[in-house]
């Protein structure tokens, strides 16, 4: 079978191979954990402990606050030490809960009646109550997606498992060792959408997940394995379900529109386990890579510290010049490692200070590679003259809006450009606008 | 914590290979064969010429760069491509000091009058060159045949010295004399004319390098090339003598794919490509001169931004908005 896939895009270096075959390895549970309250698109949840509080694991300690919106929960079993602003990922210090662990263990959820048991309503209030969200980068609340808004309905659920940031290979490493889980997963979430079309797409780098997740859907003709081109951005969700579907998603529209769903592989297999075990999310696996002694994925608590994922992989091995949560396309660069895991930290990645060149951007040469790749065919090189010269309504023009920050017109970008970060900044200056107009 | 400083940047965090100073230099690999051909055909005057055209260029660019305290880029090799490019396109005779006062006005006029890199609008080579034509039209003309090139010619030698190719088509000297110019001639480069435009197959190379490489793409020079094709055959040419003698090769895969004074979109390269072409050849039939590249490719320049705007692509998933 051909691998499917859509316009434009870069090929990248992956870089896969230091952790691609290493198996999932469970970290020890840490002393300490720090669980911010937003770890998610949309509204923070409310914490719900207080300061010497005993919590066991799985106990909810902020609860989601209005429909999109997702609830935390206790990572450890110990005494919440402290309630307030910590620093977070994103860059500024957000409410945050810290349970200090006593060593217990002890849990507070028990298994659940399997998925045969449970109807659709149930398994989007475990959605709600187990606080799924989108575990692939963009954090977005998992049970919103399953209430299509009035006259829509959901015909499709793809799983992502293109996993096409360089260097990452914990959905990988999922697929390959897990795959009863993440058939069970999609199992429910088709269950839960009402409908019996499921598809797992893969990039064909993945060998040994396409044959192993084709074995385990065998039973189920209901699910379709589909071989996905190496590509960049292919993992992104207008392009997945163009390469999968040939449906496009109309502009600033949503997957739902398209009659179809989207969720991540490790999204999936928290699912799986919420019905397995009853357990809420409350860990996930971390890919540690680049410049550490000892690649590998972790399967790590939320609220870890990145410091402690670090030592764990042996230290750095040279001096470390920039580290990233997350792949190098999207994840975003960090000053601090004292930063906890969160539901959407995907990978921790350290640059060697060597491999770092600090590039100075010149003038548009109207080269045009960045049209040549842009998968959304924008015109990037236009965005970018547009926004220097202050202009928005001719960005807007230009449709800026349907830009999703994939970063390939940047990486292709001869004049070193900071594309993709211009049109960051001007979206948010545009959404702002019509925040005040309105 | 960390105790050692990190590189705090907004991702992405990994870069493709290519910029602009590589890109430049692999556009300058790419002119190398037909370059030392060009030494090899026409000797040391040719090579005189292409070193004075870069030292003049990049001479110039940093006076001016200095001159108005501006940071100064001639590292970034394009003002030296600007100049390699001007001496490629004129007749192995022009006196040095013509050739240096077109790379001057290259890089003055042509580029840095219009704010620099990436912001003017013509193809500054093509502007040095339509300046040189235009001030010194007898020097600009007067043409040299590579020595022992003229075998073919016979007794004729004499008569057909001081023409190039394409003014032997144009002044119907093949016919009246009764003379064949062999094809081969014409795709090795055995034939009179500008000092890099004369080797259509080692300017070919050169071209499909850099496609391969993806600094250029393959639609200007395809329909460029095509279009110079078809018209020839329309107007009972022969397309093979029209493509092959004069400057196509060199415009099509080095002029006219000059990144800043081309379009940005796929399909306003296209319409680009076969705008040169028909001008080309409206000027090679129609016209005054023997040779249209250069005024083709400038003209088009000229309409890039109406191009540009003219054929913007839909994007994913454009909807019409409702009226």
């Amino acid at each position: 079978m051909r691998a499917k896939t859509f316009q434009g895009g870069v090929h990248l270096h992956y870089h896969k191979e230091a952790t691609a075959s290493k198996p999932i390895v469970e970290m020890p549970e840490p002393k300490q954990v720090i669980l911010p309250v937003q770890q998610h698109i949309g509204a923070p949840a409310e914490v719900c402990v207080q300061v010497g509080d005993e919590v066991k694991i799985g106990d909810v300690v902020a609860k989601a606050k209005g429909f999109v919106s997702a609830s935390v929960h206790a990572s450890i079993a110990g005494k919440v030490t402290a309630v307030g602003p910590a620093p977070h990922p994103g860059g500024r210090n957000i409410m945050a809960v810290t349970i200090e662990n006593d060593g217990s263990g002890a849990t507070a959820y028990a298994a659940v009646k399997g998925l045969d048991a449970l109807s659709a309503d149930e398994l989007k209030q475990m959605m709600q109550d187990i606080g799924l969200v989108g575990m692939g980068g963009a954090g977005f609340p998992t049970h919103v997606k399953y209430f299509p808004p009035e006259g829509k309905k959901i015909e499709t659920v793809i799983l992502n498992g293109a996993e096409c940031e360089p260097y990452l290979t914990c959905d990988h490493r999922l697929m390959v060792e897990e795959p009863e889980k993440v058939i069970l997963g999609l199992q429910a979430m088709m269950k839960a959408a009402g409908t019996d079309d499921g598809y797992i797409g893969i990039e064909v780098n993945k060998p040994d997940a396409i044959e192993i997740l084709t074995k385990a859907a065998a039973s189920d003709p209901r699910i379709k394995v589909v071989p996905l081109e190496v590509k960049y951005p292919q993992g992104e969700e207008k392009m997945l379900i163009n390469a999968i579907t040939g449906k496009v998603i109309p502009s600033g529209g949503l997957p739902v529109d398209v009659g179809i769903v989207v969720n991540n592989i490790a999204t999936a297999v928290t699912l799986a386990e919420a019905i397995l075990e009853g357990k809420p999310l409350i860990s996930r696996i971390v890919t540690v890579t680049g410049a550490v002694k000892n690649p590998q994925n972790l399967r790590v608590r939320l609220g870890t510290s990145v410091n402690e994922l670090v030592d764990y992989c042996q230290g750095f091995t040279g001096t470390p010049g920039r580290i990233v949560l997350g792949g190098p396309m999207t994840g975003p660069a960090q000053y601090r490692l004292d930063l906890p895991v969160t539901k959407t930290t995907s990978g921790v990645l350290v640059q060697d200070r060597g491999q770092i060149k600090l590039l100075e951007s010149s003038p548009c040469v109207r080269c045009a590679r960045c049209v040549d790749v842009c998968p959304y065919n924008l015109m990037p090189c236009m965005l970018g003259s547009a926004i220097e010269a202050g202009d928005l309504t001719q960005a807007e023009n230009l449709g800026i809006m349907d830009c999703r920050e994939c970063g390939s017109c940047t990486f292709v970008c001869p004049a070193c450009r900071p594309i993709v970060q211009t049109i960051k900044y001007a979206k948010s200056k545009i959404a702002a606008q019509k925040r005040k107009n309105s | 914590m960390l105790d050692t400083q990190v590189v705090v940047s907004p991702a992405p965090h990994i870069k493709d290979v290519i910029t602009t100073e590589k890109a430049m230099k692999m556009v300058m690999l790419a002119l190398l064969p037909a370059t030392l051909f060009s030494v090899i055909a026409f000797g040391f005057k040719a090579l005189g010429l292409i070193v004075c055209s870069m030292v003049f260029a990049v001479a110039t660019e940093y006076t001016i760069q200095k001159a108005l305290k501006k940071p100064v880029t001639i590292h970034d090799g394009s003002a030296a491509l600007t100049g390699l490019l001007l001496a490629l396109t004129v007749t192995p005779e022009l006196p040095w000091w013509m050739i240096a006062v077109g790379a001057v006005v290259s890089i003055g006029l042509g580029k840095h009058i219009f704010g620099g890199l990436g912001y003017n609008m013509f193809n500054p080579a093509l502007i040095g060159r339509a300046f040189l034509l235009a001030s010194w039209p007898v020097a600009m003309t007067t043409w040299s045949w590579p020595s022992k090139s003229l075998g073919w010619a016979g007794s004729q030698m004499d008569a057909v010295s001081g023409a190039t190719a394409l003014n032997l088509d144009k002044m119907g000297m093949l016919q009246s004399l009764n003379l064949d110019l062999p094809y081969f001639n014409l795709l090795i480069g055995n034939i009179s004319g500008s000092l890099g435009e004369t080797s259509a197959i080692l300017l070919l190379v050169g071209g499909l390098y850099l496609i391969i490489t993806k600094v250029i793409d393959w639609r200007i020079p395809v329909s460029f090339i095509g279009t110079v094709f078809v018209l020839a055959l329309v107007f009972q040419k022969d397309p093979i003598y029209q493509v092959l003698a004069g400057g196509i090769f060199l415009g099509a895969f080095f002029m006219a794919t000059d990144w800043v004074t081309s379009p940005v979109t796929k399909k306003g390269r296209i319409y680009f490509g076969i705008g040169c072409g028909v001008i080309t050849m409206l000027i090679r039939l129609f016209g005054g001169y023997p040779e249209g590249v250069c005024y083709s490719i400038l003209i088009m320049n000229a309409v890039t931004p109406l191009l540009d705007r003219m054929t913007l692509p839909k994007r994913f998933g454009e909807v019409k908005a409702r009226a």
